[in-house]
């Protein structure tokens, strides 16, 4: 961070000074064993990171150039676009049936994270309960197929359709507040909804959840098997990928974009900013609904669980990561979030904690996410 | 039995009261709404069983057991206080220029390091509280208090007074006023800003932390996420007195527990969590700037 290299002693003394309170801080926790532990560790890490960092500083600064061209790499040029198409669709033929799982819940979120990444990271409405649209979508979804007997094609636009509507009629007079107030009436309406979906035994089944989905069918063909639905779930992450890149540069798009980085000024243009919100936030429903139906067909089995408010943060995580408002990067976000704890399964213990640390490093050294341009606007 | 509801009721109000506090303070300041502030009172009833399972190995319990909580309350307010403070230099403080979204998403980062940081270290199941007051008690008007629902009612009383007379009377309270009311202006006239708002950390958290540690008592049991569901619930009594109010985040405690207490016992208790959320949804909508808060302009 500093300009002029601290002299020796002070850097021990700082490396000094953070180890001993972090360990005096720590004592209470695991003992004494384990503070002077973390004590010698932190001190040489810290010493290590300073000198290292000073260095580094010196000699690696990224050139612009080379950033400007991992930047353009991502965008939607269809060539490029087929690099990643094609090892993506060869996944069933190579992979083994663990890794396809893993890739199936990959799209899911990527859908997911794409919806939300509309309403955040276009039109900057902070949401933290998205994943009540998700659990709605599931929920329907499951509802119409176990009890009304629908299949996957019928029960499927249904859910879609109720999701958005849900979404709008929230939406309504949710969009009265801005910034934290908003963020803070999601997350109770995210909060509600889960509490009523443990409760509410007589139609949800409570905290048992929903049993018996069946497997969606296409062509007289049940898509039972894992490649099967991994095709399906392909499907819908190349039709969101298509859907959502069309709408940011359509007009509405534009709009959205316009409000999030100055709303006073976008209505002084003529943009009618409650309007354009509802649009907003009816649209990333809607592709919570489809990952939704596609959760509950593909795990054949829903509960409250799945639907915490956990969900949301990490569902926001994959959109932060990647960068707000950049499509490739949220799938990008959403992969690393998806593979990242099952690599990690050795050290389960530690991955949220390392989630946690993540997050808060995240904001402070790379706010605007890996690939995002500097697309948070600075006003506050 | 509708008394004891509103016993009870106080009782977890005082409790929500005293968290809001903290909640209210940094808002008045920083805007920011502290995430973490729920877990500094988790880490605050952690810290209480640790250190009273440590004088009680020790002997002090045996030897007087007033002296033994007094000295558990001074470390875990002194330990949670310093969590806090440092939650604010390492997440927050850097992030003082950055985009509104920041501090908000870092500050659940911190929320979701400190509850799998005490997960980690204490064990996922629950902790267990020594009883040492039992559940002796007194009768009023047919109504059974216990000498520990009596107690955190004093005590949050108490507490709650000082506070508002550091806040009026001293010199701190008034640069903290200062400061809340113009960040960038109180800087001009000499005030250090950044230990301002150190300093309202550390109050925030001490005041979470007794909380912490008198609902450990009472309830005898304490889990790595109660934080979460605790902090939402004062957030929203915070809200519900006008957030950045202090004598609202008191009110909006009282009240917050008293729906609630009254509320599971007459309507259902199984949706007791969700009246809170109810409550904070209802009132940004119809009264975002509180009960007792004035309205604010917009800054355009």
């Amino acid at each position: 961070m500093t300009t002029v290299p601290e002299s020796f002693s002070r850097t021990l003394l700082r490396s000094g000074i953070i180890s001993l309170w972090s360990a005096i801080l720590f004592l209470p926790f695991k003992g004494l064993q384990a503070s002077a532990l973390l004590f010698g560790v932190l001190f040489l890490s810290v010493l290590l990171l300073t000198f290292a960092g000073s260095w580094l500083s010196l000699r690696l600064t990224m050139p612009a150039s080379l950033k400007e061209r991992i930047r353009s790499s991502f965008p939607t040029d269809w060539r490029y676009l087929l690099l990643f198409l094609l090892p993506a669709l060869a996944v069933p033929f190579v992979a083994q049936n663990y890794i396809i799982d893993v890739a199936v819940l990959a799209g899911i979120y990527i859908i997911l994270a794409l919806g939300l990444n509309v309403v955040v990271g276009y039109t900057g409405l902070l949401n933290l309960g998205f994943v009540a649209y998700y659990a709605i979508g599931a929920y329907s979804f499951a509802l119409l197929n176990t009890k009304l007997g629908l299949g996957f094609w019928s029960a499927m636009p249904v859910a879609v359709v109720i999701t958005t509507i849900a979404g709008f009629l929230f939406a309504v007079p949710a969009l009265r507040l801005k910034g934290d107030y908003l963020a803070l009436v999601t997350l109770g309406f995210g909060e509600i909804v889960r509490i009523t979906l443990n409760n509410w035994d007589s139609f949800t089944n409570g905290p048992n959840g929903i049993g018996g989905i069946s497997a969606p069918m296409l062509a007289g063909m049940s898509l039972e098997t894992l490649s099967a639905y991994y095709y399906l779930v392909f499907f819908f992450v190349l039709v969101a990928i298509v859907v959502i890149g069309r709408v940011q540069r359509s007009k509405i798009g534009r709009a959205w974009i316009a409000l999030r980085e100055d709303e006073v000024a976008a209505s002084a243009m003529g943009i009618p900013s409650t309007a354009y919100k509802l649009y907003s936030v009816s649209f990333g429903a809607f592709w919570a609904g489809i990952a939704g139906c596609l959760f509950a067909a593909k795990m054949r089995f829903i509960s409250p669980e799945s639907f915490t408010f956990m969900e949301s943060v990490l569902v926001l995580c994959m959109v932060i990561l990647g960068g707000l408002g950049s499509i490739g990067g949220v799938i990008v976000g959403a992969v690393i979030l998806v593979i990242l704890p099952e690599v990690l399964r050795e050290v389960q213990m530690y991955r949220m904690l390392a989630l946690g640390a993540g997050i808060v490093l995240l904001m402070i050294f790379r706010p605007q996410g890996l690939f995002g341009g500097s697309v948070v606007s600075s006003r506050h | 039995m509708l008394l004891q509801q509103l016993i009870n009721g106080l009782t977890l109000g005082s409790v929500y009261a005293l968290i809001a506090l903290g909640y209210t303070m940094v808002y008045g300041i920083l805007e920011l709404i502290n995430f973490a502030h729920g877990e500094i009172y988790m880490l605050g009833a952690y810290l209480g069983i640790i250190i009273l399972g440590f004088f009680t190995a020790v002997g002090l319990t045996a030897y007087s057991v007033p002296l033994a909580l007094a000295l558990t309350l001074l470390l875990t307010v002194i330990f949670s206080a310093s969590y806090g403070f440092t939650v604010e230099k390492i997440a927050y403080r850097p992030l003082r220029t950055a985009p509104k979204l920041s501090p908000l998403i870092s500050a659940i980062g911190v929320s979701i390091f400190l509850q799998n940081y005490v997960m980690i270290t204490q064990g996922a199941t629950d902790k267990v509280f020594p009883s040492l007051v039992g559940h002796a008690g007194f009768t009023i008007l047919s109504t059974r208090v216990t000498f520990m629902q009596a107690s955190i009612i004093v005590v949050s009383g108490i507490i709650m007074g000082l506070l508002h007379a550091f806040i009026r009377h001293t010199r701190t309270g008034k640069a903290m006023r200062a400061v809340a009311q113009d960040r960038s202006m109180a800087s001009l006239v000499g005030i250090n800003t950044d230990s301002i708002i150190s300093v309202t950390f550390i109050i925030g958290s001490g005041l979470a932390a007794i909380a912490g540690l008198m609902v450990s008592m009472y309830y005898g049991l304490v889990n790595y996420f109660i934080g979460y569901s605790a902090g939402i619930k004062a957030f929203t009594a915070a809200v519900l007195g006008g957030i950045g109010n202090i004598p609202g985040a008191m009110f909006g405690g009282i009240l917050l527990g008293l729906i609630e207490s009254l509320g599971s016992a007459y309507i259902s208790s199984e949706y007791k969590d969700a009246y809170a959320f109810i409550i904070l949804i209802v009132i940004l909508l119809v009264r975002p700037s509180g009960l007792l808060g004035r309205d604010a302009e917009e800054k355009i």
